[in-house]
């Protein structure tokens, strides 16, 4: 700003907003968005439920496209398939998240002290936080390669494992590393939520506890926990939301969800579904069930986050 | 102890990533496997840039051709939605739009949406309008996300301008519009600066549409073409590692370089993890 503020600008230089009432000002500025919104997100969401009632598949087009009410839906639902998909996606969010809040919870504690090069502590969290997810992907790809792989390389010579295992190959082991993989990208962004919640937190609490002769588990028991349970909840919301919906780091890990489906997630059914055998109307039915699952979690999530909202 | 165990956790899975790239094919595929390296070279930062590095030959490394669709996607996707989402983001904050709390509810509901929700009218309606395979699907459909991002972040910058710095403007003559583009908006140009990086990183993390909107390298983007690579039965991996890597290094120096706005941005929440 190049001009005091008290000095009035010169008549004729009043922009043409000026003519507009505050309503008409604020819809116009609001349209360009609404109307994109509406394009990609509002015509689609409503699409995608119409054409959830119709059977259509694109690989045999001249089956018509019957009209089938709800039947996609009670179809998905007495799918065994589908069911174990359901749970494989529980299964990795509620690893993935419990995990990270573990960590997350010792870092922030951890981080939330005064040491020498804390803030090149926090700064080496930029790393697994920018990494691209995919590359992520190629990351783990590459140390848990069971011939070359730098992880069967140690556990091997700390005598851990006998042989070299292929973690990516056994229904058991695949998800538990993909988690361990999701896991080591995500925790900072769970670390960085709960020590700002941290920081708020008077010294002089702990302080007091020490006093009381409290032990350093007593102190994050008694001090920590339960001044940090509503940033504890919004965070968890918060992830859980972004690992229901987990795919990129499965789809570079093991390319269909195997083996054995042991790591096809509910989004992973859903693009098969869809883009493998080209069943558009069931895919679509699939789809609104996640985005129910999903408005169900935000809400969960918004509800969290009001007193913030409000304020 | 908790702090070594913090930063070996943090930084050594990186740190070999990084080592895996600079070795000899030799040194990487030895076996049994060594912890050292025991050949260096550059050859695979060069290798990646050659024709044909990246699966087919279309007289260009692919990866190239992948890359040059990131950047134009990400660009284009976050100056697009920041123009709008900044228009409607300050008419949430300041002006009397009504329903607007519902509205901006709605706005940070359709932003937490994951892709699967909308992708499969979206890839009809792309398909009808001939735009699949096309760097501007991929705007569009990456606008599902960042637009509402903006709106969301930017309305919250917004409403901390004081009010009444735009209120003297006005009585200096200033239209509401014109308060909003000389006082308002100069005001929340780091907030602008952070959600443009947020923005930048998320659309050029973004797979999933990529990976469904795209087919040939008029658009894939680059996390499309590294995971088309690992696909592959022999697989190179110097070359997918290296180019892991390089896709990675514009968001890490960014946010390196930016490290104050992402901690402060991500600790806000409210961003898509």
């Amino acid at each position: 700003m190049d001009r005091p503020l008290s000095s009035p600008l010169p008549p004729g230089k009043r922009s043409p907003g000026a003519e507009f009432s505050e309503l008409t000002l604020g819809l116009l500025m609001l349209a360009p968005t609404a109307l994109v919104l509406l394009l990609v997100v509002g015509y689609p969401l409503v699409s995608s439920f119409w054409l959830s009632l119709f059977r259509v598949n694109l690989a045999n087009p001249e089956q018509g496209q019957p009209f089938v009410g709800l039947g996609n839906y009670l179809h998905a639902l007495a799918q065994p398939d589908f069911w174990y998909s359901i749970q494989r996606t529980v299964y990795f969010t509620i690893g993935s998240v419990g995990l990270e809040l573990v960590l997350g919870l010792l870092f922030a504690v951890l981080l939330n002290e005064r040491f020498r090069g804390n803030l090149g502590a926090r700064v080496a969290m930029i790393f697994p936080w920018a990494l691209l997810t995919v590359s992520n992907g190629v990351l783990w790809a590459w140390m848990l390669n069971p011939t070359y792989g730098v992880i069967n390389t140690l556990l091997l010579r700390l005598g851990v494992l006998g042989a070299p295992k292929a973690w990516l190959s056994d229904t058991f082991w695949t998800m538990n590393v993909i988690i361990l993989a999701d896991v080591w990208k995500t925790v900072p962004n769970m670390t960085l939520l709960l020590l700002a919640g941290l920081q708020p937190i008077p010294h002089e609490l702990y302080e007091a506890a020490e006093v009381d002769g409290a032990s350093r588990w007593q102190k994050f028991q008694q001090v920590t926990v339960p001044l940090l349970r509503p940033v504890i909840l919004v965070a968890v919301a918060l992830r859980t939301i972004g690992a229901f919906r987990v795919f990129d780091i499965i789809y570079v890990l093991t390319g269909n969800g195997g083996p054995a489906n042991s790591t096809k997630v509910i989004s992973f059914y859903n693009y098969d579904q869809a883009f493998h055998y080209l069943y558009f109307g069931y895919g679509a039915a699939i789809s609104w069930l996640i985005t129910a699952c999903m408005l169900l979690l935000i809400i969960i999530y918004l509800r969290l986050l009001r007193p913030d909202i409000e304020s | 102890m908790l702090l070594a165990v913090y930063l070996a956790f943090t930084l050594l899975p990186i740190g070999w990533l990084f080592l895996s790239t600079i070795q000899t094919q030799a040194s990487l595929l030895t076996v049994p496997p060594r912890l050292i390296p025991t050949g260096f070279t550059l050859r695979n930062y060069i290798d990646i840039f050659a024709p044909a590095a990246f699966g087919e030959n279309t007289g260009q490394s692919t990866f190239v051709l992948a890359l040059r669709n990131s950047v134009l996607v990400s660009l284009g996707t976050t100056i697009i939605s920041l123009l709008f989402g900044t228009l409607a983001a300050y008419a949430f904050a300041r002006l009397n739009v009504p329903h607007k709390r519902t509205l901006l509810l709605i706005v940070l509901a359709s932003q937490l949406l994951p892709a699967i929700s909308v992708i499969i009218p979206l890839f009809r309606m792309f398909r009808g309008a001939h735009l699949l395979d096309t760097l501007a699907a991929l705007i569009l459909a990456y606008s599902t996300f960042s637009l509402p991002f903006v709106v969301w972040i930017m309305a919250g910058y917004f409403q901390s301008v004081p009010r009444e710095l735009e209120e003297a403007a006005r009585l200096d003559g200033a239209s509401r519009f014109g308060a909003f583009i000389r006082i308002a908006l100069p005001l929340v140009a780091p907030g602008l600066g952070a959600t443009a990086l947020f923005t930048l990183l998320n659309a050029w993390d973004e797979f999933f549409f990529a990976l469904i909107f795209t087919s040939t390298y008029a658009a894939k983007t680059a996390p499309v073409a590294l995971a088309e690579f690992i696909g592959r039965h022999s697989v190179n991996w110097g070359l997918l590692v290296t180019g892991g890597f390089i896709a990675s290094l514009p968001p890490l120096v960014l946010s390196l370089v930016f490290y104050r706005y992402i901690v402060s941005g991500l600790a806000a929440g409210g961003i898509k993890g």
